[in-house]
């Protein structure tokens, strides 16, 4: 089932929550809310699953209004992050109490009941567990616990609220995965909510990065980690570096120094900042005919596939550049070639930095992973 | 109240930092025995030695009495009308409390909370100023031969708005503590209103709920001001147990008073007895509460 969102507003006294949004939850499809917290994107959620009414605005439903239905007749699964299994009752009981709450007409009889909960409990492989209690469980067995009990009533829609949220890295790992071999094995229209970019990277079919109440980007893992829309965005996946300078052409001025830059249409002398990610910046020794932006080498992290160095820039006394840390990514081999250690002088020459006007950059800093300046 | 439900809560582990001398914690503990035993154990001895003082057959001849069975049936009867409804009543602004955001709510906890804050001779004089004779529906309630003062309503009526606070008391902190996501999870899995109150809510508060009716029955049975002034005093009509000690000692029937208030003090400790075990109950369920939120 399709789910569509139609201008959807909602407020919190003064706290505008949602401003506006609109979207659309193709069929089948494994969708990701991403964003800060105070984003809006569970508020988004449990509007979707008529827990939370919107002040304006239309949800549909394979393009019918559910807008007035009751979260009861929405026929849609929850999974809340604190699982929210109800304690007093066994791992059956709970999976089986969509069943045994509906109307007597439309109620299935015990044996079907016990043939639906031990399938579900097939399903999200903890069959042995039927008779304990949620106490009992682990973490992670109560989130599949309470995925199983979501989609005991067939919902034509599951929504996930932080899922994973309070669970320790290990299991958050395995379930993500886990998570999604099942939506292939089922393909229900899935929306989860997450603030974690690479829960929602790895696990998504496509990604809606929120930042307050607004959507800044949709698309797929790959394109709204390689090309992202807005400074947010850059900021929220993933680590960045920022360079703060004019845009001449097809280059940014920073300082005295120039930053090529990837295509872009500000004209020329616009105050903009650079955006490059951590492995997009090259490193190259000094030497004769060789530009790049000067750095020293505070910090060298040998661990790991590829090698990160922590770098501060040299000789900006006074610009708005000269307080930002860089990172850099580079792998081992380049580490040996450049023989490089601590204290070094070096040049940085990052590869297509994409660039933003300055005002756009400085609205969207209070949502930046890294503060930059 | 709220003393007695952070203490359920309270971690039972003690680290080292704060823990005092052993002088120090057996001085603190004789005190506590010492005061205990002086001020509770001795009056609650003296109570049943008094009682049955006279031998046992002047004790059950006291509780046989037309009138002290009289008041036992009266104080039953109060007990079995006002607990019910401040049940339902508590469940019902516990529940509005916790899972509602409302103008007036804290208006409401602060009228929830009144029963305890005043005299309880002051909430018996209400009832009379109400429904007296000289009272602002007296006139029409005498009109229609109503009889609500010095009568088993006046009575009722007291005992109700005196117990009224318990059960909404216990439940507040609990269900607010719980929040929502049970009741949201219910309802999207289909459950009617009614069907995630019984199957949902109350079985979340159960052990909660118990407590607050032990402590609402306690009370109900025991109380003194309010239903004093409210009844009138008519011997073998509208004395309870409370009430019927206290004229019973009047008369300097020492025996017999003793004797009713012995059934009240078994009352007490039968009362003690299931509190401790519920608290027991409770504890325990909260401390896995607590160990799942951890997890």
């Amino acid at each position: 089932m399709s789910i569509e969102v139609s201008k959807i507003s909602k407020q919190f006294g003064s706290f505008k929550a949602l401003d506006d949004v609109s979207l659309v939850f193709p069929s089948g499809e494994l969708v990701a809310l991403l964003g800060p917290s105070g984003c809006g994107k569970t508020t988004l959620l449990r509007i979707i699953a008529g827990l939370e009414k919107a002040d304006s605005g239309k949800i549909l439903f394979n393009g019918e209004d559910a807008s007035t239905r009751h979260a009861r007749e929405r026929q849609v699964g929850f999974v809340f992050q604190h699982y929210a299994l109800f304690r007093h009752l066994s791992v059956f009981e709970n999976i089986a109490f969509g069943l045994r709450v509906r109307p007597r007409a439309t109620r299935p009889g015990e044996v079907e009941i016990r043939r639906k909960v031990h399938e579900l409990l097939d399903l999200v492989q903890l069959d042995w567990l039927a008779d304990h209690y949620p106490a009992q469980l682990s973490g992670g067995q109560r989130q599949r616990i309470a995925l199983a009990r979501a989609l005991a009533v067939e919902p034509q829609v599951l929504l996930l609220d932080e899922p994973f949220g309070a669970l320790d890295a290990k299991v958050r790992k395995d379930l993500r995965r886990w998570l999604r071999r099942l939506h292939d094995e089922l393909h229900i229209t899935s929306i989860f909510v997450t603030h974690d970019q690479e829960e929602a990277l790895e696990v998504a079919d496509s990604v809606v990065l929120m930042n307050r109440g607004q959507v800044e980007q949709i698309g797929a893992p790959h394109e709204v980690y390689d090309h992202p829309a807005s400074p947010f965005v850059y900021g929220f996946l993933g680590s960045v570096n920022l360079f703060h300078g004019r845009v001449q052409g097809d280059h940014l001025q920073v300082d005295e120094h120039v930053l090529a830059l990837d295509q872009h249409t500000l004209s020329f002398d616009t105050q903009a900042v650079a955006y490059a990610r951590p492995h997009e910046v090259d490193v190259v020794r000094p030497g004769p005919g060789i530009t790049g932006i000067p750095v020293v080498i505070r910090r060298i992290l040998a661990f790991g596939a590829a090698v990160r160095l922590e770098l501060e820039r040299e000789g900006a006394e006074g610009s708005e550049n000269a307080a930002a840390p860089i990172e850099a990514e580079i792998g081992r081999e380049r580490l040996r070639e450049l023989a490089l250690v601590e204290g070094d002088q070096i040049l940085i020459q990052p590869r297509g930095a994409r660039v933003f006007p300055v005002n756009l950059a400085d609205n969207d800093r209070a949502g930046l992973v890294k503060e930059a300046v | 109240m709220t003393a007695a439900v952070a203490l359920h809560i309270a971690s039972p582990t003690r680290s080292a930092s704060t823990d005092e001398p052993v002088v120090v914690r057996w001085l603190l503990i004789a005190l506590a025995l010492s005061f205990l035993t002086l001020f509770l154990f001795v009056p609650l001895a003296t109570v049943f030695y008094e009682a049955l003082r006279k031998g046992v057959g002047v004790y059950f001849n006291a509780l046989q009495e037309e009138d002290a069975l009289s008041a036992i049936r009266l104080t039953l009867i109060a007990a079995a009308i006002s607990v019910p409804a401040n049940l339902v009543f508590g469940v019902a602004a516990a529940w509005a409390i916790a899972k509602f955001e409302f103008r007036g709510k804290s208006l409401l906890i602060t009228l929830i909370d009144l029963p305890f804050a005043v005299s309880p001779v002051i909430s018996g004089l209400i009832y009379v100023l109400l429904f007296g004779a000289q009272g602002w529906f007296g006139p029409w309630l005498q009109a229609h031969d109503i009889r609500i003062i010095f009568a088993v309503p006046g009575i009722v009526l007291a005992t109700t708005f005196v117990t009224f606070p318990f059960v909404a008391r216990e439940l507040i902190p609990l269900m607010q503590a719980q929040g929502s996501d049970d009741e949201e999870a219910a309802v999207i899995l289909g459950a009617s209103g009614w069907q995630t109150l019984w199957r949902v809510t109350l079985p979340n508060v159960k052990w909660g709920l118990l407590y607050g009716v032990i402590l609402c029955n306690a009370r109900a049975m025991g109380e003194f001001g309010a239903v004093s002034v409210v009844s009138g005093h008519i011997r073998g009509m509208t004395n309870t147990m409370p009430l019927h000690v206290e004229i019973l000692y009047n008369e300097y029937n020492f025996a017999a008073a003793f004797a009713v208030a012995s059934v009240l003090a078994l009352l007490a400790l039968v009362t003690l007895a299931a509190k401790t075990f519920v608290e027991w109950h409770f504890g325990h369920e909260n401390r896995t509460n607590i160990q799942e939120q951890e997890t």
